[in-house]
């Protein structure tokens, strides 16, 4: 996949054909990209008006293209609200983004390093047992898992909200189609140099595999900010809520303050915006790679 | 690294020393080393993937409300019960409509973006950050920003505000389910959200398209446009528009956080796992009935996807869940 797509991206443009493409068609076609590109924005605008503004401005007769005072102090105020435990949620979250990713990471390729490199007897039956798990999507099994879970007594903790997650036949599948084309001399190498498969893997295989990692790792953390249907489940104290359980919480509020509603929206983004700006290039390579998110 | 955590979860092993024992050193140290590095994952996999399956199917033949431990054993009422259910029943139709409208859009727009983003000189990674960055939102997100601003049903909703300009009256939105008016709400949230990742895939398939190809078809006289869109782009690009399609299908199947959110405390337009949600854990907690439906919709989605990788060719790890 790597070797791919820098060979592709030289050979890509398919340009000559479209050279004698007047003036007139680079225009239409800068236009028509110019329009969708302000449609996927317009969401971000509202985001970022509604939330600095007040709200009778956001109510007001008239629409109001964008607040004339900018009201940093919706930050404060939607911190200092306690009807629903914000603060508690973003760290909630960050916790639970960081661990999952974590984890998953070391749990499924150590897992898919085996299943690719390891040759052991029964190391396809072992695969076929991987496989079968894709066929089952888990948000399908959130009842059977939440029996599980909370039998387990592990209702509203971090426990909960984590561990069951980090357990992706697919992630480890992933795993070991990326190291079934890692190149074998380099263990080799290592294997000369007296280390076993625990030693080669962690001083050899995964320096050398960072980039893997890092797309991987930015899709996961993506995933596990974003998900929200195994925190709703898990998350039955407001303690334990994480950003989407207290985002989807406003919604349902008695009383609805619009502006602290889009406030709370944007800086739950926050850090994926970041992720976004800085990471893209792991990122994209990530989906590239893999086709899915997840 | 460390011999006890390697013994432990070497557990299997041990079962059989015997063909182990003589080739000493490699084939036991790589027996030992596939189960110090599998077992982690295995051990969680069965727990809390496989143990969950087989729970729910034992818990769907019993009668289950507000325990996990049941001792009605009922045969398959909860099914029957399940199936006949109209709102169970009802749930798969939303998803067969829905899957209507958001696969085909989605497939055509993600495609769309990707031959317009391919085509641009200038400004090109600037367009793919723009149409990629929604990735970024969570349903819940795009659930709030849609029902709370774009699609409010009152005054001062985007959408009513430039409708007011035309003249055209108030619309309930997500109030109202006659006309459902609900679904241009959903479609286009998750349109929003999901175009810019699978215009990423168009994107990559379309640079492996080998330019060869387009300067033959140049010479055999093909316009450029429909033409060599028609007979070279769309041929080339078919593996990654079913695994697309594919994709999509599994994702409108276990959409939930959008439908949960827009739609709070409405009875209409609710998917599967929406239903099962409110099955298992709503008022009645009925594990029972829950755990059958969970079971439906697992053969459902089985049997989905067996029958389509038959009809579409998928190999097993083509890499598309």
């Amino acid at each position: 996949m790597t070797v791919t797509v820098p060979r592709a991206r030289e050979s890509a443009p398919p340009r000559p054909v479209r050279r004698h493409g007047s003036v007139l068609g680079n225009a239409g076609l800068y236009l028509a990209t110019g329009i969708a590109a302000f449609l996927f924005l317009v969401p971000f605008y509202l985001l970022v008006r509604n939330a600095l503004s007040t709200d009778a401005e956001i109510t007001g007769e008239h629409w109001k293209f964008f607040p004339t005072d900018l009201q940093w102090g919706n930050i404060g105020a939607l911190f200092d609200d306690s009807s629903v435990p914000f603060a508690r949620s973003l760290l909630n979250s960050t916790v639970v983004a960081v661990l999952h990713t974590a984890g998953v990471l070391l749990v499924c390729s150590l897992a898919g390093y085996a299943l690719a490199r390891i040759p052991y007897r029964h190391a396809n039956k072992v695969f076929y047992a991987v496989l079968g798990t894709l066929m089952v999507p888990t948000a399908v099994t959130f009842v059977p898992s939440f029996v599980l879970v909370s039998s387990l007594g592990w209702v509203d903790s971090y426990r909960g909200l984590i561990v069951p997650g980090l357990f992706s036949g697919f992630t480890c599948f992933l795993f070991r189609q990326y190291f079934l084309g890692f190149p074998k001399e380099l263990e080799e190498a290592a294997r000369v140099d007296g280390l076993g498969y625990w030693g080669a893997y962690w001083r050899v295989v995964v320096p050398n595999s960072l980039n893997f990692f890092a797309a991987i790792a930015t899709i996961t953390f993506i995933n596990g900010w974003n998900s929200f249907l195994w925190p709703l489940v898990i998350g039955q104290d407001p303690s334990a809520w994480t950003v989407q359980v207290a985002l989807s919480s406003y919604m349902t509020n008695q009383t609805v303050v619009f502006h602290q509603i889009f406030m709370a929206t944007a800086i739950s983004i926050l850090p994926l915006l970041f992720v976004f700006l800085f990471l893209q290039r792991w990122l994209v390579q990530g989906i590239a790679q893999t086709g899915i998110k997840g | 690294m460390s011999t006890t955590t390697a013994r432990d979860l070497a557990d299997p092993a041990p079962a059989k020393p015997t063909p182990a024992a003589p080739r000493r050193g490699l084939r036991g140290s790589r027996t030992l080393n596939f189960w110090l590095f599998t077992g982690p994952f295995l051990i969680g996999l069965a727990l809390f993937v496989y143990v969950p399956i087989g729970w729910s199917l034992y818990l769907s033949f019993f009668e289950a409300r507000f325990t996990v431990t049941p001792e009605k054993f009922t045969g398959f009422a909860n099914y029957t019960y399940m199936l006949t259910n109209p709102d169970f029943v009802g749930s798969l139709g939303t998803f067969t409509v829905f899957a209507a409208f958001i696969v085909p859009t989605t497939w055509a727009l993600s495609l769309g973006l990707a031959l317009l983003v391919n085509r641009l000189r200038f400004l090109r990674g600037f367009f793919r950050s723009v149409f990629f960055l929604p990735t970024a939102c969570s349903y819940v997100a795009a659930a709030l920003i849609w029902k709370m601003s774009i699609f409010s049903g009152v005054r001062f909703g985007l959408m009513n505000t430039v409708l007011d300009w035309f003249g055209v009256e108030n619309i309930a939105w997500l109030a109202d389910p006659s006309p459902p008016w609900y679904w241009v709400v959903i479609v286009s949230a998750r349109l929003w959200l999901q175009s810019g990742f699978y215009m990423i895939l168009f994107l990559a398939a379309l640079q492996n398209i080998p330019g060869e190809l387009y300067e033959a078809a140049a010479i055999d006289g093909a316009k450029p446009g429909w033409q060599t869109f028609r007979h070279i782009t769309l041929p080339q690009l078919r593996a990654t528009s079913t695994a697309v399609v594919l994709l999509l299908l599994i994702a409108a199947y276990q959409a939930f956080d959008e439908f949960f959110n827009l739609l709070s405390k409405t009875t209409w337009g609710r998917p599967p796992l929406v239903e099962l949600y409110y099955t298992a854990l709503g008022e009645n907690q009925d594990y029972g009935a829950g755990s059958a439906g969970a079971v439906i919709l697992t053969v459902l989605i089985c049997a989905v996807t067996l029958l389509q990788g038959k009809f579409l060719g998928f190999g097993k790890g083509e890499g598309t869940t």
